[in-house]
């Protein structure tokens, strides 16, 4: 359902994906398009997460296709290296490496993806530390840092690749509550610049602030999507109402 | 917890006092059983091996040191190879790899040392004592190292790798910048206590005509009948070298405690 006027970059068409005998994705189509940003949100054990992890091939699927900017991800190590350069993924859990500084953490992939050379992309590591705003953090390691912190040191980490799309997988579930806010800040700043985002968050506030487009997801399928007016203001379906209703 | 958590001076300074104390206790205790060391003082630089066997070869503390250190660089071989193979989905590897390590690790070393020497050489493979002794200590304790490798590998987060992935990075550098670091760090306590180990069980050498430190130790004490005498200055060459080996492992653990131990400072 992208928009008319804008290529799509990102095709999943009739997803398919079982654990064991579990179907956890049911014909799942989606079209992203160049610079539109997605919030994916429903109930836990919607399999909202394993789409956005068979995105970028961190769960392999067992049927449908997933075009990423015209290449198809088939599994094979050359269209998974291919397709990891353009998107971008940041954690739940930040996942950032411990045993490096925030700038190592940063650099590592542009010096061993990109062949950055490594002082150019220590420089590069500090300008998007200094765009979320932890230019004074930039030798630490996680372990000094906040968890708001160390989700944005994440952030950070995604843009040095210059990823065309971004995928967030519940950036601000593990945070203190009074951490939340200078996340979606970060991420509402990257919205406002034009980034081709995915994000799956139980914040409705901040889904509805960022997104052009909503979908709700329940039971391994797409449920309803729409702009967040008619997800909110007019839910068609029976399931998001009773959704809605049970998160006011 | 490692050591080198810093814990104050304070804390250190009576460690420090408290080691020296128990110490002074053990060899006052010594000293109260009126022994004479002059044979020991005699006999020192054979035991320590600053003077090389009849044979023109090194013995002592010296050769100890030597099979224990060549036991170690072999075992790690062994160890690392078996680890990739209890890792790995190739039936085959796995099979090969626990078949190995179960075998090594279900029968005593001092039997695997004796089949090696002794009963090799009548199926026509006969190996000198000290290759029998290499051979023996590096296969045992590479199965345990195995073990201890792959602990350390399984214990570092998948959320680790999944990140690595997510950043298109190829797998060896996942391999040696982002998961062996973190492995490093919760193999070296087991693994330093394994060589420590290692260290002393290289006196079974001793069973091949080696002459080696308990060896000499052993074969001096016969001669002078001062056992006690003998065996007390093995034993305390033997915790020298010990401690040696704890010292590196500390130094060790330091290196690739980095980022964790600054979020206990934090703490």
């Amino acid at each position: 359902m992208a928009a008319d006027d804008k290529p799509t970059i990102l095709a999943v068409t009739k997803l398919n994906k079982w654990y064991g005998s579990q179907h956890v994705l049911r014909d799942v189509s989606l079209d992203i398009a160049a610079h539109e940003r997605v919030a994916v949100f429903g109930p836990s054990g919607s399999g909202k997460s394993t789409l956005l992890r068979c995105l970028n091939g961190l769960e392999p699927h067992q049927s449908g296709r997933i075009l990423v900017d015209g290449t198809e991800l088939t599994g094979s190590a050359a269209a998974l290296g291919v397709v990891r350069r353009e998107i971008g993924m940041v954690f739940q859990s930040f996942n950032l490496f411990p045993h490096m500084t925030a700038v190592e953490n940063c650099s590592l992939a542009p010096i061993w993806v990109r062949k950055t050379p490594p002082a150019e992309a220590a420089d590069l590591a500090l300008r998007y530390l200094t765009r979320v705003g932890l230019a004074a953090h930039a030798h630490k390691y996680p372990g000094q840092l906040s968890g708001g912190e160390q989700q944005r040191v994440a952030i950070a980490r995604a843009l040095c690749m210059a990823p065309k799309i971004m995928l967030f997988d519940e950036p601000t579930s593990a945070l203190d509550p009074e951490m939340i806010q200078e996340v979606l800040d970060i991420i509402v700043d990257l919205a406002d610049s034009g980034m081709t985002m995915i994000c799956v968050t139980h914040e409705m506030s901040f889904a509805r602030r960022i997104s052009d487009r909503l979908v709700f997801m329940d039971r391994g399928e797409i449920v309803e999507q729409g702009t967040p007016d008619q997800v909110f203001d007019s839910p068609r379906t029976e399931r998001l109402r009773t959704f809605l209703r049970a998160g006011r | 917890m490692p050591i080198d958590t810093p814990r104050g001076k304070n804390f250190r300074r009576k460690v420090f006092l408290t080691w020296v104390a128990l110490f002074a206790l053990l060899a006052g205790a010594c000293y109260g059983l009126h022994l004479d060391f002059g044979t020991v003082v005699q006999k020192l630089p054979f035991l320590l091996g600053l003077r090389l066997a009849p044979d023109g070869f090194i013995q002592g503390a010296a050769l100890t040191l030597f099979v224990t250190v060549c036991s170690m660089f072999f075992a790690l071989l062994v160890a690392l190879i078996t680890a990739l193979g209890r890792l790995s989905n190739n039936p085959f590897a796995f099979a090969v790899a626990t078949f190995y390590a179960s075998l090594f690790r279900g029968t005593p070393l001092v039997v695997q040392v004796l089949i090696i020497y002794l009963a090799l050489p009548q199926i026509g493979i006969i190996l000198g004592g000290l290759t029998s002794g290499l051979i023996a200590l590096s296969l045992n304790y590479g199965a345990y190292l195995a073990e201890t490798i792959r602990s350390g590998v399984m214990a570092v987060p998948q959320g680790q790798r999944e990140a690595a992935l997510a950043l298109a990075l190829p797998r060896w550098v996942i391999a040696w910048k982002v998961i062996a670091p973190q492995a490093l760090r919760l193999i070296i306590p087991p693994a330093g206590a394994l060589f420590v180990s290692m260290l002393k069980d290289s006196a079974l050498v001793s069973l091949m005509g080696l002459w080696e430190l308990n060896f000499l130790a052993q074969s001096y004490a016969r001669a002078s009948y001062q056992y006690m005498e003998m065996l007390i200055a093995a034993a305390l060459i033997y915790w020298a070298l010990s401690i040696v080996f704890e010292l590196v492992q500390v130094r060790l653990e330091r290196r690739f405690g980095k980022g964790v131990a600054s979020a206990w400072a934090r703490n």
